[in-house]
């Protein structure tokens, strides 16, 4: 199931236990997306997508089942090596609280190689090329306080980017945007997960913007209830509604 | 290497871009530092000004009146004791240390002023007892009307060597003046926390104050220097087995029994904890108070993949920073406002009592902050962050 994928599940099942009954918010759940593809992860609350995006990204971990990104089995990992494998082979965006408030959008995005230990001469003009190409080019030096929220957003996916990880997951980015700059951020984010090969995994409630992924995961009470292939099925979709 | 400084760059770069909130907390750090190198210092002044004689004696015993309880004032020894002393095996000198208060007149230029109240002190020069002289010379003789006085006089007379000052004292039939010439200066020799001035034993015993007119020279205390101080244990029993009714102290002994001395230190040092525990609560609470607000920052930090040891590194760096500045800051305002008092109030700064006193500054902001520091390293990402089923 996981060779030639980037980031693959083998039956992920997350427990828990609710007033003495046990539920699974994740129900033995299989599947495997490609360097280079976009999915978007849908359904209505409490679905348990939330639950998978974060079993994942190495922040929580599965009752049973794997998770295997870039041939690496999480599971076996100690927390200290899956908090070491977070930084070098994952990338993150999230809904809010993105940027640490006192750096800078170019400190924002050094900062994920600084972690790594990776900050070079060379690093640092690929960190502003591609704020640049996010079109923040003009907003290096600026605070995020001095920035709206979907210029934040931008320079998250370009940290989330920089360290080249293995897959790139985002967690409601477009939640506190309004809707123009909602597309602007996912059309951005997949043109850049295609772009630079990476596999993309977004968590949306708004259906919109699964327009600019290439396959859609549709979750119900912790289980798949259908995936999305096509162009027209996932156009169709997307014209529903904002969720 | 760079992931290892990480944690500092973080740590200083939120300083340097929140520098008015972190100025404001080194600042809270400053005050309780002026406050406790304060209290440190009246302390060591207090104390100082208690003990400074006697633990400057060039002596190594004090021989004390039997049952005085160490008292000096209540200790009454005849001249004869002295000699008594002088023979026991073992000891090299003695010398006579006879007690008594005094004030002397003011310059006439300043009439308005309160008199200068004095320790008079009765000793021999070139015996134990007599203080180092540090400009001019020591008595002429036992009765010649000379005076030795401490720089404090000096400071607060604005008298010089060479000059006469008029010591006044109750004489039983009411107040006498008597003037002397003052032959010799001598460094801080405060005892009971007042300027002293020392006379020759026999001129003491003419100016001493007197409830009649036959009230015979007694001495308060005698000092002691041993062939060997070593054997201070041996000739603390030696002696009152030789010479009757007496007792003896070492020096420190000395000055601790002096009337309220312990009690006064105690109460200070008191004061010091107490002040070193408010501020680490006080910086504790603060640093508390940031490590809430920061949050989702800390979670979104561990989620991307910094380790907890990198957020607990950055916290304690940055407590460190904060209070280091702080201290200096408090540091430095101590200085300035010391050197603005005027030199009559009791505040001494020695290098031993500061660097005590900034080393507990030291530690207050770190250990305030040990409980935010544990704060932030146990932060789970997924609930900082909301993503918690």
């Amino acid at each position: 199931m996981n060779e030639g994928f980037a980031l693959s599940t083998e039956s992920l099942v997350k427990s828990y236990e609710l007033d003495g009954q046990k539920f699974n918010a994740v129900n033995s759940i299989s599947l495997a997306v490609t360097a280079g593809e976009f999915v978007g992860l849908v359904g209505p609350s409490g679905s348990g997508k939330t639950t998978l995006l974060a079993m994942l990204s190495a922040l929580l971990t599965p009752t049973t089942g794997k998770v295997i990104i870039d041939g690496t089995n999480l599971s076996d990992m100690s927390d200290k090596q899956r908090v070491e494998f977070r930084r070098k082979r994952v990338g993150f965006t999230f809904q809010a609280n993105n940027l640490i408030p006192y750096l800078t959008a170019l400190e924002n995005v050094e900062l994920m190689l600084r972690l790594n230990g990776e900050l070079t001469a060379a690093v640092r003009t690929r960190s502003r090329d591609l704020l640049a190409r996010l079109g923040l080019a003009a907003r290096l030096h600026n605070l995020p306080s001095q920035m709206s929220g979907g210029q934040q957003q931008r320079v998250a996916i370009a940290r989330a980017l920089i360290h080249n990880p293995a897959v790139v997951l985002a967690d409601e980015p477009t939640a506190s945007l309004d809707t123009e700059r909602a597309h602007q951020v996912v059309e951005t984010f997949a043109q850049l997960i295609h772009e630079h090969k990476r596999a993309g995994v977004i968590v949306t409630h708004d259906l919109r913007m699964i327009t600019y992924t290439d396959r859609v995961i549709q979750m119900r009470d912790g289980d798949v209830a259908r995936i999305y292939t096509s162009r027209a099925e996932i156009r169709e979709l997307a014209a529903s509604g904002p969720g | 290497m760079q992931k290892l400084l990480t944690p500092l760059y973080l740590a200083q770069m939120e300083v340097l871009r929140n520098k008015v909130r972190f100025f404001l907390i080194s600042l809270l750090i400053a005050l309780i530092t002026l406050l406790v190198l304060f209290i440190a210092a009246l302390a060591e002044g207090l104390g100082g000004g208690n003990r400074e004689y006697i633990s400057k004696l060039d002596a190594d015993l004090l021989v004390y009146k039997a049952d005085s309880d160490l008292l000096i004032a209540a200790s009454r020894l005849p001249r004869s004791v002295m000699n008594q002393v002088r023979r026991v095996p073992g000891v090299r000198a003695v010398g006579p240390i006879a007690v008594s208060n005094a004030a002397i007149d003011t310059p006439l230029e300043t009439p308005d002023a309160d008199p200068l109240r004095v320790a008079l002190l009765g000793v021999e020069a070139g015996l134990p007892g007599a203080p180092p002289i540090i400009s001019g010379s020591p008595f002429s003789t036992n009765r010649a009307p000379e005076a030795v006085v401490e720089r404090r006089v000096i400071q607060r007379l604005g008298i010089k060597v060479g000059d006469r000052i008029s010591i006044r004292t109750d004489q039983g039939s009411g107040d006498e003046t008597f003037e002397v010439l003052v032959v010799g200066l001598s460094d801080g020799q405060q005892y009971g926390l007042a300027p002293v001035v020392f006379l020759p034993l026999l001129t003491w015993d003419r100016v001493r104050s007197k409830t009649g007119p036959n009230s015979p020279l007694n001495l308060n205390l005698i000092a002691v220097q041993l062939e060997d101080p070593n054997d201070l244990a041996a000739m603390k029993a030696l002696i009152p087995a030789q010479v009757k009714d007496v007792e003896m102290a070492g020096i420190r002994e000395a000055y601790e029994a002096l009337p309220g001395y312990k009690e006064q230190q105690s109460t200070l040092d008191t004061q010091r904890f107490f002040t070193l525990i408010i501020g680490v609560l006080v910086i504790g609470g603060f640093f508390q108070i940031q490590a809430l607000q920061k949050v989702p920052q800390v979670g979104m930090l561990k989620a991307i993949g910094a380790a907890n040891w990198m957020v607990a590194v950055a916290a304690i760096a940055q407590i460190i920073l904060v209070t280091v500045i702080g201290v200096l800051l408090g540091g430095a305002a101590t200085l300035l406002l010391a050197s603005t008092l005027p030199p009559g109030i009791p505040i001494v700064f020695t290098g031993q009592a500061a660097v005590a006193a900034i080393v507990s500054l030291l530690f207050i902001g770190p250990i305030g902050g040990a409980i935010s520091i544990r704060y932030a390293a146990r932060i789970e990402p997924l609930k900082a962050l909301g993503m918690s089923s």
